[in-house]
């Protein structure tokens, strides 16, 4: 059967399950769209008015469904508008396809209208990129970006077609995906190592991260940390990955995690890293990073063994095929001394503590939580807010809870909360900080034209939170730019796209109004009030060890 | 179990790289050396017997460990076929130089007695100057290099090295 390129790459979208794409149109993706127009009743395509949160949208229907997220741009600016989408894929290891086209092939390199090395430009920031210069490559450089994006440590790829390419027949033959490899490189001995370290050990703690969602291996940790007894933290990118009512829990680690994590860390001695990194975000120095423990870090990437930290113990796989094969090769622990020393840390520093700090963003987060479906998926942007959600939201399963974790990206989780919801078809709410908000809020005509049922709640505290937190407390209060007073009429901004739109001012109209919001269909704002001046807490300033953590300040 | 004493010994390492010719591959090597902050001493690249595949051999100077990540992180590259660190013990290194010598009449005969000690060749006879071929390790370039200085050079272009195993063993096996 001879097709278009362009429809070549519809087709190989359908044998890959494809069905929803995000994106924006352009000159040299015209031949693109008009297949897609075509396929239109087999490919829905979500018009984002940037391709930014096209490319943030692929991403959180990957993070919430597992499956790779699609975005489409035109060549040029188009293109590197999804840079840092792209890059957020990247750091998160979160399988997203890229499909850019460029300009038809004679004009290439000629600095045509529009043109611009995006496989240049892109290629530290992918798993693995290319430009399909054959047409004949094209339907196989489709599906090896699919193969390549969901197999091992998942990632983005981009593949960039020049216009021609897209115009060109070729001859296509339907195929079935490949089954997904998991990249196993672990022996029979790797293991026995590990449970050897495990049953010797007296004190050991679960570090667990984004590698355990990835894998779908919530059940195996589980499973090893009941077995032995072992208490439980998990990296921002692992929450979900643990039930958090769990006694095992301790909360999550790093410069903004629990001191029961911290003092686990510190007093351990085995740390089991399992789909972790251990990024300076969570050590904060490497050098002073869990001293007297061992450590056995299993991830499926083997460059991120030895990278930042010096391991004893490796297992070089998927986490959920590795534990299925560890778990049954360790002794049972019954009671031990170190879980009861856990439990009292936990009762003296509870994991959702804040102390006197952060009263009412938590308040905000729990009423908010009350009203809003059991079945919602989380979001968040990045700041005071996004840590907030960490600390005080209930996640109890996996994929529930979004956020930029490697990146960091301030606009990501508007995008992120419509790719979630158009995935998973729940309602998604988008924790936001008044300054991430004003990044993309462009992006509610996306959410009203769709009736893409997504909340955003905003902690309108009139500052960028977190940055002036910094200024606080290790720049002399000089508050340089980070004060933003904006003018912004939340409800009238959203009445104005076609959405509804709350403020409230402060607690007494808390419950009702956030009653009322979540009663609402389709796209919701609601801007809540706070003060500038709640920290995040606790905090590792940077550079310090985790034993270092402040619990309290008086600013 | 480990050891952590391994990791501070400096020294030269030379890598040899096969990565499948696609467009962009080399930019795609080259980035992920300065994307970590890893420095490239020298780098060589040609076709192999296969010519959909090409070999890169790249010095670098470091650790251990970063040795290690280098391996890994090569590795992670979709277009990179194999990796493997080339141990001078164990193999050729050559690099091809050529320098441009300041040689008048006067000169040229004991520009060209050193040439012999050295077994190199002269590639180029003007009559203000020569152009002497090394090919050899780069310390026995950097020690002709040394001494034709003297003379004056005028320029000199160094390719890095190139490096295969001795013996039947190759980068295929391992």
């Amino acid at each position: 059967m001879k097709l278009t390129g362009a429809q070549i790459i519809m087709e190989c979208l359908k044998e890959q399950g494809a069905d929803t794409v995000f994106g924006f149109p352009g000159g040299t993706a015209l031949p693109i769209y008009d297949a897609l127009y075509e396929y239109r009743h087999e490919i829905r395509h979500i018009l984002t008015a940037h391709e930014q949160h096209a490319a943030h949208a692929a991403d959180g229907y990957a993070r919430a469904t597992g499956k790779a997220g699609v975005v489409f741009s035109t060549s040029g600016p188009g293109a590197t508008n999804l840079v840092t989408g792209i890059a957020t894929a990247y750091m998160d290891s979160v399988p997203v396809v890229a499909i850019t086209a460029n300009v038809e092939m004679k004009n290439l390199g000629k600095d045509s209208f529009q043109e611009i090395d995006i496989t240049g430009v892109t290629a530290p920031i992918t798993k693995h990129n290319m430009i399909v210069k054959k047409i004949s490559h094209l339907a196989d450089a489709v599906r090896q970006a699919f193969y390549i994006a969901n197999s091992g440590r998942k990632g983005p790829v981009l593949i960039d077609v020049p216009k021609d390419i897209t115009m060109e027949q070729c001859e296509y033959a339907p195929a079935t995906p490949l089954p997904i490899s998991h990249k196993n490189a672990f022996s029979a001995s790797d293991i026995l190592a590990a449970a050897q370290a495990i049953n010797e050990s007296k004190r050991p703690f679960l570090y667990i991260g984004g590698g355990v969602i990835a894998s779908d291996a919530e059940e195996e940790v589980f499973a090893l940390a009941k077995k032995i007894g072992a208490p439980v933290t998990t990296t921002l990118m692992g929450i979900g990955a643990f039930p958090q009512n769990d006694e095992r829990y301790t909360g999550m680690i790093g410069m903004h995690g629990t001191k029961t994590s911290a003092l686990c860390a510190t007093h351990c001695d085995l740390l089991i890293a399992i789909g972790a990194r251990f990024s300076e975000r969570v050590t904060s120095d490497h050098a002073k990073f869990a001293k007297q423990a061992k450590v056995l870090h299993i991830d499926v990437d083997p460059a991120e063994i030895n990278k930042n930290i010096q391991a004893h113990y490796e297992i070089t796989g998927n986490a959920k095929d590795v534990l299925d094969t560890l778990t049954p090769k360790v002794k049972t622990k019954k009671e031990n001394e170190w879980m009861q020393q856990v439990q009292t840390w936990k009762k003296r520093y509870p994991v959702d503590r804040a102390g006197k700090n952060a009263q009412y963003p938590k308040k905000i987060l729990q009423t908010m939580q009350e009203f809003a479906p059991n079945d919602a998926v989380f979001t968040t942007e990045v700041g005071q807010h996004q840590m907030w959600a960490a600390q005080f939201l209930k996640i109890d399963r996996p994929r529930q809870f979004i956020t930029s974790g490697g990146l960091g990206t301030m606009g990501f989780g508007f995008g992120a909360a419509e790719g979630a919801a158009i995935g998973t078809d729940r309602r998604v709410v988008n924790i936001a900080g008044d300054g991430s908000f004003h990044m993309n809020l462009q992006e509610i005509v996306t959410a009203v034209k769709y009736n893409i049922p997504v909340t955003i709640l905003i902690l309108n505290n009139q500052v960028l939170g977190m940055v002036r937190q910094w200024q606080k407390l290790f720049y002399d209060e000089r508050y340089c730019n980070t004060t933003l007073n904006n003018p912004t009429d939340y409800v009238k901004l959203a009445e104005a796209f076609g959405a509804k739109g709350f403020h409230i001012a402060d607690k007494t109209e808390l419950r009702q109004k956030m009653e009322e919001a979540f009663r609402q269909d389709g796209p919701v704002i609601i801007a809540c009030d706070i003060n500038e001046d709640e920290n995040v807490l606790p905090m590792v300033p940077g550079g310090r060890g985790l034993d270092e953590i402040i619990m309290e300040v008086n600013k | 179990m480990r050891l952590n004493v391994r990791y501070n010994m400096i020294r030269r390492y030379v890598l040899s790289i096969l990565v499948k010719n696609t467009s962009g591959v080399l930019n795609k090597v080259t980035g992920m050396f300065s994307k970590r902050g890893y420095n490239i001493r020298s780098l060589s690249v040609g076709e192999t017997d296969n010519p959909e595949i090409s070999r890169i051999t790249v010095e670098v100077v470091g650790d251990e460990q970063i040795l290690e990540q280098i391996k890994k992180q090569l590795n992670k590259l979709i277009d990179v076929v194999k990796v493997k660190a080339i141990r001078s013990k164990s193999s050729v290194y050559k690099e091809l130089v050529l320098v441009k010598v300041k040689a008048d009449t006067k000169k040229r005969a004991a520009i060209i007695e050193l040439c012999d000690i050295f077994r190199t060749k002269i590639v180029d006879v003007g009559k203000k100057a020569l152009v002497v071929e090394l090919a050899g390790t780069p310390e026995k370039n950097d020690a002709l290099i040394e001494l034709l200085a003297e003379f004056g050079i005028l320029e000199m272009a160094r390719t890095g090295i190139t490096a295969l195993e001795r013996g039947a063993d190759t980068i295929h096996d391992e």
